[in-house]
Order: C-alpha cells, then sequence, then structure tokens
C-alpha cells in the first residue's frame, strides 16, 4: 500500500491559509483534474471543506508524490512554498488509513462528532469516483471510512449529546416532557439563538405556537414563520397559562416576568411543568422563579455549561471510537497488505501455465495420433498437477501477513519470476 | 431443594442488584441488559422455589416471615419486569433491584421450616386477602424506586447538573405517569386488603375490626396513598409532592409488614 494524505485542518493552519489553499466551486474540478497530470500519483482524491483541505493519493515513491503535490498546491494557488508548507501535515500507509477513518468518524473535526464531515468526505469521494482519479485502493478507502464512521456513530455516543445551545434546550425540554409533540410554545422577543431554539422545538413536534414582541409586526411577522399566533407583548403572562415551553429574548433591561406572577400562573396551571429558557443578556426573568416547583427555568449560561459537559462526554466517548478505529485500520492494513501479493501470485500462476502449456505441445507434436478422449486426460493431469504445486505458495503469499516481503523474493528467486512482472 | 432454588434466586438477584448499583456510577446500556436478564433468571428460580413450597406446604406460601418477605420480593419484580417491557427504562433496575436485594435478604435470615397453617387462617380467604395486600406492597414499593427517581431527575433538572446519571434518567413526565398508574394500583388494591381482611377477621374472629396494629398501620399507609390520590385528581397536585409521599407512603408499608411483627403483639404476626 503507498497511500499518503498532505493537507491541513482547522487545527494546524487558521482561516487565511486555509481560504487561500481552498478548492472551492469550480476550483474543485479543475484542481482534481490537475492533480491526475502530477507525476508519480497512481490514485487521488481531493476534500475541501472550510476546515480542511486534504489530498489522498496512492504513489509508488511517496516523498517524491508530497513533493511534487505541495509544488502542485503552491502553483495552483499561486502561493509560495514556504508561506504554507509549515501548516501541513502529511500521514503514510496505515497513519493514512487512520487519519482517513478518524476524519469520516469526525474525531478530528472542530466539534466532535458533529456529523457533517461524513457527507463531504462522501461527496469529495464520489466526486473523484466520477472523474475516475481514483482506482482499487482509494475505493476501497472511502467504503471502509463510511463503515468505520459508521459504527463509531452506533458503538458509542459520541453524537448523542447536544452541542450547541439551541439543541441542548431540545434535550432539555424533552427530560421533562419526554415528546414535544403536542406541547405549546411561546417566543418571547427575537434574536437568532431564540428563533433557532425555536425552529429545533418546531421540528421536534411542538404544536401550538405564539409569538409575543414588543412591536406587534415584528410579533406577526415571526409568528407566520412559525405557523403560530401573535400575541400582544402585554398579554403574554396571561397566555403563559397555556404555554409549556417559554423561550424568552428580549432586550429589556430588566426582569419581565416575577415569583409573583408565576406562583399565580403555576396555580392557574394546576402546576403542570413549564421549561422556560431565558437567552436574554441581561436577563429578563426572575431567576428565582426557578425555585418554585415544576418550573425549570435556564438561562444562557446554564445551557453553555450543558453544552460545556456534552462536549467534555463526546471526548470520553471519542477515546472508545479510537479503539474501534485500531481494528478498522488492522483490517484495512490487511487488505492493502494481500494486494501487494498480488502481483506475484499472479505472476506465478502464469509462470505455472505458461510451463505446462509449454509440455502439452511438446507432448502433442512427441504422440501426434494420439485420440481425443486421451489428449484431453492429459491436459487435466497436467492441469492437476500445476494447481496442486501451485495451491500451498498462492495461499501463504495471501496470508502470512508479517514475512511475505521475504517470502515475495523467495518465491520470485525460486520460480526465477522477473522483478518487472510485480508492477 | 426447595432451600437450594430460594439460594439460586437470592444470588441472581444478588448479582442483578450489584450491577445496577455499579450501574448508577458509571455504566452504560450494556450492563443494564446483563441486569434484567439475570434478574429474569433469579425470578425463575424464585418462582420455581415458590411452587415448590406452594406444593410442599398446600396453601400459599405466606405462612411465615421467610416466606412472606420473599413472596413480596417475588411480586415487585413481576411489577418491574411489567415496566420494564412497556417502558424499556434500563435504569430503572438500579433502584428497583436492591430493594429486592433487601427483601430477599430478610427472608434469607429467617427461619425456613414449613409450617402447617393454624386453623383460623385455613380458609380462601388467605388467598383473597393476601394477593391484594402484596400486590398493593409491591406497587407502593416499586412506586418507591421510580418516586426516588423523579425526585433524583428533579433535582438534576433544578440544579443544572446534567450529566451522567441525567441522561439514564428518563423523562419528568413519564416517572411521573409510571408512578400515578402504581398508585392507582396500589391504593385499590389496599383498600380491597383491608375490606377483605375485616370480612376475614369477621368469619374468623367474629369481629371486623379489631384495632390490631397491622390494621391500624394499613389504615394509617391507607390514608397516606389516599391523600396522593385525592390532591391528584382536585388540584393538580405537584408531581413532586406526590413522588415524596410516595417514598414516605412506602416506608409507612414497610412498618407496616415488617416492624409491626417485631415492635407489637398481632393477630397478623407470623408463627
Amino acid at each position: 500500500m503507498n497511500l499518503f494524505v498532505i493537507g491541513l485542518n482547522h487545527k494546524t493552519a487558521s482561516v487565511d491559509i486555509r481560504e487561500r489553499l481552498a478548492f472551492s466551486g469550480a476550483k474543485l474540478e479543475e484542481g482534481l483534474l490537475a492533480l491526475r497530470q502530477v507525476r508519480g500519483l497512481t490514485e487521488v482524491a481531493l476534500l475541501s471543506t472550510c476546515n480542511r483541505v486534504e489530498i489522498y493519493a496512492s504513489a509508488e515513491n511517496i516523498p517524491e508524490a508530497v513533493d511534487a503535490v505541495t509544488d502542485f498546491l503552491a502553483q495552483f494557488h499561486s502561493i509560495g512554498r514556504t508561506e504554507f508548507e509549515k501548516f501541513l501535515y502529511m500521514r503514510k500507509m496505515s497513519e493514512a488509513v487512520r487519519h482517513v477513518f478518524r476524519v469520516a468518524s469526525s474525531l478530528d473535526s472542530m466539534i466532535i462528532g458533529e456529523p457533517q464531515i461524513l457527507g463531504q468526505l462522501k461527496d469529495a469521494f464520489e466526486f473523484a469516483l466520477a472523474k475516475k482519479t481514483t482506482g482499487v485502493v482509494l475505493n476501497r478507502l472511502m467504503k471502509k471510512a463510511i463503515s468505520t464512521a459508521k459504527r463509531v456513530r452506533t458503538e458509542t455516543r459520541i453524537a448523542e449529546n447536544a452541542v450547541s445551545i439551541s439543541f441542548a434546550a431540545v434535550e432539555l425540554a424533552k427530560k421533562i416532557f419526554t415528546v414535544l409533540s403536542g406541547k405549546s410554545f411561546m417566543l418571547l422577543g427575537a434574536g437568532e439563538m431564540a428563533e433557532l431554539a425555536a425552529r429545533h422545538l418546531l421540528n421536534n413536534g411542538v404544536t401550538d405556537v405564539r409569538v409575543a414582541n414588543r412591536t406587534f409586526d415584528r410579533a406577526c411577522e415571526l409568528a407566520n414563520e412559525f405557523c403560530g399566533c401573535a400575541i400582544r407583548f402585554e398579554d403574554f403572562i396571561s397566555s403563559l397559562v397555556a404555554t409549556d415551553i417559554l423561550i424568552c429574548s428580549t432586550g429589556a433591561p430588566s426582569y419581565v416576568l416575577f415569583r409573583e406572577q408565576m406562583l399565580q400562573i403555576m396555580k392557574q396551571r394546576k402546576h403542570r411543568p413549564v421549561f422556560i429558557i431565558d437567552i436574554s443578556v441581561p436577563r429578563n426573568i426572575d431567576p428565582e422563579i426557578n425555585k418554585i416547583d415544576n418550573v425549570y427555568l435556564y438561562n444562557v449560561d446554564d445551557l453553555q455549561e450543558v453544552v460545556d459537559t456534552n462536549i467534555l462526554e463526546r471526548k470520553k466517548e471519542a477515546a472508545r471510537a479510537e479503539t474501534i478505529i485500531d481494528e478498522e485500520v488492522e483490517k484495512f492494513s490487511h487488505w492493502a497488505s494481500t494486494l501487494d501479493s498480488v502481483p506475484v501470485i499472479v505472476a506465478l500462476r502464469q509462470k505455472a501455465d505458461d510451463i505446462k502449456k509449454e509440455e502439452i505441445e511438446k507432448f502433442r507434436n512427441r504422440c501426434p495420433d494420439l485420440d481425443q478422449d486421451k489428449m484431453e486426460a492429459v491436459e487435466s493431469l497436467a492441469n492437476a498437477i500445476t494447481n496442486k504445486l501451485m495451491h500451498n505458495p498462492t495461499i501463504a503469499l495471501r496470508e502470512s501477513a508479517e514475512d511475505r516481503e521475504m517470502m515475495t523474493i523467495v518465491i520470485k528467486k525460486l520460480y526465477g519470476i522477473d522483478g518487472d512482472d510485480d508492477e | 431443594m426447595g432451600t437450594i432454588l430460594f439460594e439460586l434466586a437470592l444470588t441472581g438477584y444478588f448479582a442483578a442488584a450489584m450491577i445496577g448499583i455499579i450501574e448508577l456510577f458509571r455504566g452504560g446500556r450494556e450492563s443494564s441488559r446483563l441486569m434484567i436478564v439475570i434478574s429474569a433468571a433469579g425470578f425463575i428460580l424464585h418462582t420455581a422455589s415458590i411452587l415448590y413450597r406452594f406444593f410442599a406446604g398446600g396453601h400459599l406460601p405466606v405462612a411465615s416471615m421467610h416466606e412472606a418477605a420473599s413472596f413480596f420480593a417475588w411480586c415487585v419484580v413481576l411489577i418491574y419486569f411489567f415496566l420494564e417491557l412497556r417502558y424499556k427504562i434500563g435504569i430503572m433496575g438500579s433502584f428497583i433491584l436492591p430493594l429486592v436485594l433487601m427483601l430477599m435478604l430478610t427472608s434469607a435470615l429467617l427461619p425456613r421450616a414449613i409450617v402447617p397453617l393454624s386453623p383460623v387462617l385455613r380458609s380462601h380467604w388467605l388467598w383473597i386477602h393476601t394477593i391484594f395486600a402484596f400486590t398493593s406492597n409491591a406497587a407502593f414499593a416499586v412506586a418507591f424506586g421510580v418516586g426516588t427517581m423523579y425526585l433524583m431527575q428533579e433535582y438534576y433538572l433544578k440544579s443544572k447538573h446534567v450529566s451522567g446519571l441525567f441522561k439514564r434518567l428518563p423523562s419528568l413526565q413519564v416517572l411521573d405517569e409510571i408512578n400515578n398508574k402504581l398508585i392507582n394500583i396500589g391504593f385499590p388494591f389496599l383498600t380491597m386488603a383491608i375490606i377483605t381482611g375485616s370480612l376475614w377477621a369477621e368469619s374468623a374472629w367474629g369481629r371486623f375490626w379489631s384495632w390490631d396494629p397491622k390494621e391500624v398501620w394499613s389504615l394509617i399507609t391507607w390514608f397516606i396513598y389516599a391523600v396522593v390520590l385525592h390532591l391528584r385528581l382536585t388540584s393538580g397536585w405537584r408531581k413532586k409532592r406526590a413522588a415524596i409521599l410516595s417514598v414516605i407512603g412506602f416506608i409507612a408499608v414497610m412498618f407496616t409488614f415488617i416492624g409491626v411483627n417485631f415492635l407489637f403483639k398481632s393477630a397478623h404476626t407470623f408463627q
């Protein structure tokens, strides 16, 4: 296996370098086709996302190929080698396989466990496949990267905990209400984060949506967007009686909801639980409200803390993912090494076949009046002998992992197979 | 034979309860599956041991404290499995199985001889009365476990402590729903146990009610759960308080079941 990866990512290079080396839009095809022309590369694929630019390739002579690819990057992007070379990382052979598997499983991502990268990697490989720049090794690498990523996803909890504030809100709501379908929701105020959280709640089945805003027009606008109804800001407190989840994000300089009011509301609600998310800064909801039974109040810092805890938990799961990746790298390396012995096996079989044919021909010349049946019997005898003789060496070449290289040399010498044949 | 089955069941419950306790502190899905499988094996052996005593003694094996505690545990496990099948909350075992183990250990420490039933107890009422009593006790025992889960989860949500056990405990709504169901079963069964008990008392001793300590404590238990139900139905009882009361109610249950036998002289005292 002569696989290698060369590239840079968010950990090694800042965005101003990454953007200069990115292959965006039409440049991707142009870049990939140009890469195919780079001397020494037998297979190549190109991944370019906002967080990473990576080239996966296979080559006879890796150091030379790496050098050529670096030159290519400099030329293609008109950037001096010295400017970006120090940010590049290079992995070869099984380390390259490990790198690809880790990238696919999202262990190398900015936010561990986020699934987008797998799709991006799939697209990159499929694009290369369509442009016919890949071969046996990279195609299999892609297949195995996808299956490894799936294993990681199902066997660890790497993607289970919310790592964004808006998803954390949904996750917490589910710990209170189990399912959100049929739950009523109110958005008080507006704001990017609040609207995102609202959208996630909607996607999770929240049905009854109300929007209140200081400016009624804005409320109508948002209500339209969320298929809900707009209510006047003054009415929001009375509407809380029928609200299970409240997201509050107004620009008010002080509290808009106090403990006493909430106590009244809870009485009218017959103490059905309420989940309140206060993402406004300064806070809009009296923190004392959290002390009321069946009211769960989270502010923006609380949610951030949830997210931080979850990220920590994902990191723990990542350690378990690494062992899965170890196994898969091992399997892939084994497969790749059997690939190395294929040319010798083919050559060996070819040699045996040649000898057999030659000898049968000689025999035919010596006994020309032998009838068809007898001749066929002789041929099948010859076939049986060559097959039996070739069987063990073939198996040995395929299966021995450690001493394959030595075995290959020995076989070549013993059977007089030319060095060129294994190309 | 009965003893061996009992010991094996005890061992199974012990292992399952230990896994359950470890599971509280670390654990993943794999260990909760193991816990369920082992406790199921324990339950099968336990059932066999109860059947053995039933055929050997010729009556429902609730005549001695050993038998009663064992039968109590059996009912708890039965309800636990029903809930696990319905709700699939792996972590629930961590709260129920230690309780089962405690009942089984109580049972194991007491004399195991099969005692003949005293003439006054030889009646069809034995079946009716004890089945109502044990089912209600077992439902309250599981409600205690589920109530504890509710209180923990509620604490985690309020204090914003969202790692570890928080992730594995189900939602408040589910826990409240289960708790509610259990009390809805337990309460009418307890009511029936008290009614059938007094009818039996009338036929055996000529009096419906004799202020026997067991009777008094059953009544106290009955009032605690009656309060929970009443408030749930009328004013939308705060779920947290319902959970607290289901924990307190179970303490009364246990006192009625065990405490009364040791502290008072009662017609319900086992031989």
